[in-house]
């Protein structure tokens, strides 16, 4: 006993874990040191037929500064320390794009080692989370699986946010990147969109384009006839997209399945021909040009503004690029996309949102519960078609011109595949369809008119693999913590 | 007797030229169970419905409360305090427990939910268990009490159960009505109850209607009509 004693008094106390992580971290600094010292450090240059070493101080005190960072992020987030980890994977990601770099390959690495942070440290989450509610014995395995997709679910989905909000600033963004990005997330907006139509409150609607054709030409004529700004536009055609939806489903909504899909897919044919042939009002097959190009606040994205405007780039005194223009547009959708989104998430949580759900599942149980069904349809309606006519907005602000052949039956068609591919009311499996569905037709452009056998080729294959979507479970809207309390 | 808590009188309801009600007159006085039993397509369920406004009435009155509800549409019907467990039980199957009772309290005040959701799982402690899972993936009992329960949270002053028994096994069965003559007893609840099984609906019920080819054909207590000649023998015979 005493010899124990006496052990414990002279041992030296034991590291905190963050004095364990620092230690940890320089460790490996200093293998990274000798390591990078003279595999990174010395360079052989060519000067004048002899070949001569030039030393790189700065680029090795540079990758070991990040390799020190990292490490201490890791054996942080190892021990349980995961809000420090996470402050310095923001450190690495923010000094990783603001800093001036010795080579861009350092900076690019800075913000690889911040997100491989973030990874490990939601990694860790979920499998505590996972061990720790493993033991309560009130949980059934339904539970377990709906609690562990919910998990995947969110880390996906924060993934591919980063993943975009990220993309502009990578130095292969180029300007056809950044507009196969806005295709994808245009698309996948609308298919948002329809999926609360469909995906929730279970009605389908195969004319849904021509809501976006009724936001976007609603944009036209109000900037350009009537000089609305963006801003100002952007709810009108909102609402005005809307009032077509309420207009449209009053009389409809009292149909189901099929019969309803035929109404719609004819009302969607209907808007385009009235566009094509009511020539004064809406430019007939020639369409509306010269739409108000998007400006950023008041500030034009060109190299020479007319007199008194300052354009974007001397705004922030930058050197005129193409990009910036692009890159605006690419945040703008996917901010609007991402209010779709938030929308969804948020009211299927409420009352409305539930009801839309039940309506969907049995609509003789929903009236026998008090259920006013027309009324909860056309809210749906209208709320799908709202966000319909802000993409239709965006559109048409970013083209500068909209045409009827920009509303065929191919772009509902197109839609309703993506929400059909991602799981119907699966918001994230919505989103990588629209990935997958425009990223691969994108990407088969080489193949010309043949693409569309294998988007076609595509589409029989999930629907054989995954019958019910890529993404077809339903998450419950109120979560139950271990059987006592309950979170709306 | 004060007058009825719902008074059917001389009600005809029809599918196209089919004619399913031909002039019933039904009383339900308040805190009673009453059972309307019968023979297949003898008009229980149409009976139950056009209360509930569909099909509609083709001519007779429903009064409610004193309120006529004559051909008012279902989800005003059941807006008024009538709430209904459907033949079939129709619960929400991709939704979990505690969405299919969050969807029956949508026409009440939210501020009862808590204490309307705690007396449902005292009923039905079963439930508790199951709150996470989805409706689809519990069993016929379960999905009965579900929709018994799921009623229960609109807080109506009239329950209707078309067919409770549908299906089930007889253990389950005498839970079931175990539950309702609970939800009667304790809680003052009036029920109507529609039930093929006879034996079991007349044992549970106060009073009872007998319905056949349209028309009641018979009415009393509960007690009479299961001493009745005709009844044992149209109805009963090796019926439970």
């Amino acid at each position: 006993m005493a010899v124990a004693d006496l052990n414990a008094a002279t041992r030296p106390a034991p590291a905190t874990p963050f004095q364990a992580a620092l230690k940890d971290a320089a460790l490996v600094a200093l293998v990274a040191m000798a390591l990078a010292g003279p595999i990174v450090g010395l360079q052989t240059v060519d000067r004048g037929g002899s070949l001569t070493v030039d030393a790189r101080f700065a680029e090795v005190a540079v990758g070991i500064v990040i390799v020190f960072f990292g490490r201490l992020g890791l054996a942080l987030s190892d021990r349980g320390l995961r809000l420090p980890s996470y402050g310095i994977a923001a450190g690495l990601a923010a000094a990783g794009f603001l800093l001036p770099w010795p080579t861009d390959l350092l900076g690019v690495l800075a913000i690889a080692a911040g997100a491989a942070l973030v990874i490990r440290g939601l990694a860790g989450q979920y499998g505590a989370h996972r061990q720790s509610k493993a033991a309560l014995a009130t949980e059934t395995d339904e539970e377990k699986a709906d609690r562990l997709r919910r998990l995947f679910t969110r880390g996906l989905g924060f993934l591919l946010l980063a993943a975009a909000v990220l993309l502009p600033m990578m130095p292969f963004a180029n300007s056809y990147i950044l507009d196969t990005a806005i295709r994808v997330l245009t698309y996948m907006m609308l298919a948002w969109g329809l999926n609360i139509v469909i995906g929730l409150a279970g009605l389908l609607d195969l004319g849904y384009v021509a809501f976006y054709a009724v936001g976007a030409y609603t944009y036209a004529l109000l900037s350009k006839d009537h000089g609305f700004g963006f801003w100002g536009a952007l709810p009108l055609s909102g609402l005005f997209a809307a009032s077509f939806g309420v207009l449209l489903g009053f009389p409809v909504l009292r149909l189901r399945g099929d019969y309803l899909a035929i109404v719609t897919l004819g009302f969607g044919e209907i808007i385009r021909i009235v566009l094509l042939n009511w020539t004064n009002f809406s430019g007939g097959p020639n369409g509306i040009g010269s739409i108000p190009r998007l400006t950023f606040f008041g500030h034009p994205f060109v190299r020479n503004a007319p007199e008194g405007v300052v354009p974007f780039h001397q705004l922030f005194g930058l050197d005129f690029s193409p990009l910036h223009r692009s890159i605006f547009f690419f945040y703008l959708i996917l901010v609007l996309a991402l209010v779709v989104n938030v929308f969804t998430i948020r009211i299927r949580r409420l009352p409305v949102g539930r009801a839309w759900e039940a309506l969907r599942e049995d609509e003789i149980a929903c009236r026998a519960l008090g259920i006013n069904p027309t009324n909860t349809k056309l809210t749906a309606f209208a709320i799908g078609a709202m966000f319909a006519g802000f993409a239709g907005s965006f559109f048409a602000t970013t083209q500068s011109f909209v045409s009827p052949e920009s509303f065929t039956f191919l772009e509902s068609a197109m839609i309703l595949a993506i929400v059909v591919l991602g799981g119907m009311g699966s918001q994230l499996g919505v989103a990588l369809a629209a990935i997958l569905v425009i990223g691969l037709t994108e990407a088969f452009r080489g193949l010309a008119e043949y693409r569309m056998l294998v988007f076609g080729l595509g589409m029989v294959l999930i629907m054989i693999w995954r019958p019910r979507g890529l993404l077809s479970h339903r998450d419950p809207t109120i979560l139950i913590n271990s059987g006592k309390g309950v979170r709306p | 007797m004060s007058a009825p808590l719902l008074k059917i009188e001389g009600l005809h309801a029809a599918y196209g030229a089919i004619e399913a009600l031909r002039g019933v007159d039904v009383e339900i006085n308040e805190g009673e169970i009453v059972t309307l039993i019968g023979a297949n397509g003898a008009g229980k369920s149409t009976l139950l419905m056009s209360m509930c406004g569909k099909p509609r009435p083709t001519a007779g009155r429903i009064t409610f409360e004193g309120r006529d509800i004559t051909g008012l549409a279902t989800h005003q019907i059941m807006r008024l305090g009538i709430a209904q467990s459907p033949e079939g039980r129709r619960i929400f199957p991709r939704m979990t427990v505690m969405e299919n009772l969050k969807m029956g309290a949508v026409v009440t005040d939210p501020a009862f939910f808590d204490e309307d959701l705690d007396r449902a799982f005292r009923m039905f402690p079963r439930l508790k268990e199951r709150q996470g899972q989805r409706g689809g993936t519990l069993s016929g009992g379960e999905q009965q009490m579900l929709a018994i329960a799921r009623a229960l949270m609109s807080r109506p002053r009239l329950l209707l159960l078309d067919e409770p028994s549908l299906g089930l096994a007889p253990i389950i069965v005498r839970q079931i009505f175990q539950v309702i003559r609970e939800i009667n007893a304790e809680q003052g609840m009036t029920v109507f109850l529609v039930e093929q099984n006879a034996f079991h609906a007349l044992k549970l019920a106060h009073r009872a209607y007998v319905l056949a080819g349209g028309r009641v054909q018979m009415s009393g207590t509960s007690a009479e009509l299961l001493g009745n000649e005709e009844v044992r023998a149209a109805y009963l015979e090796g019926g439970h």
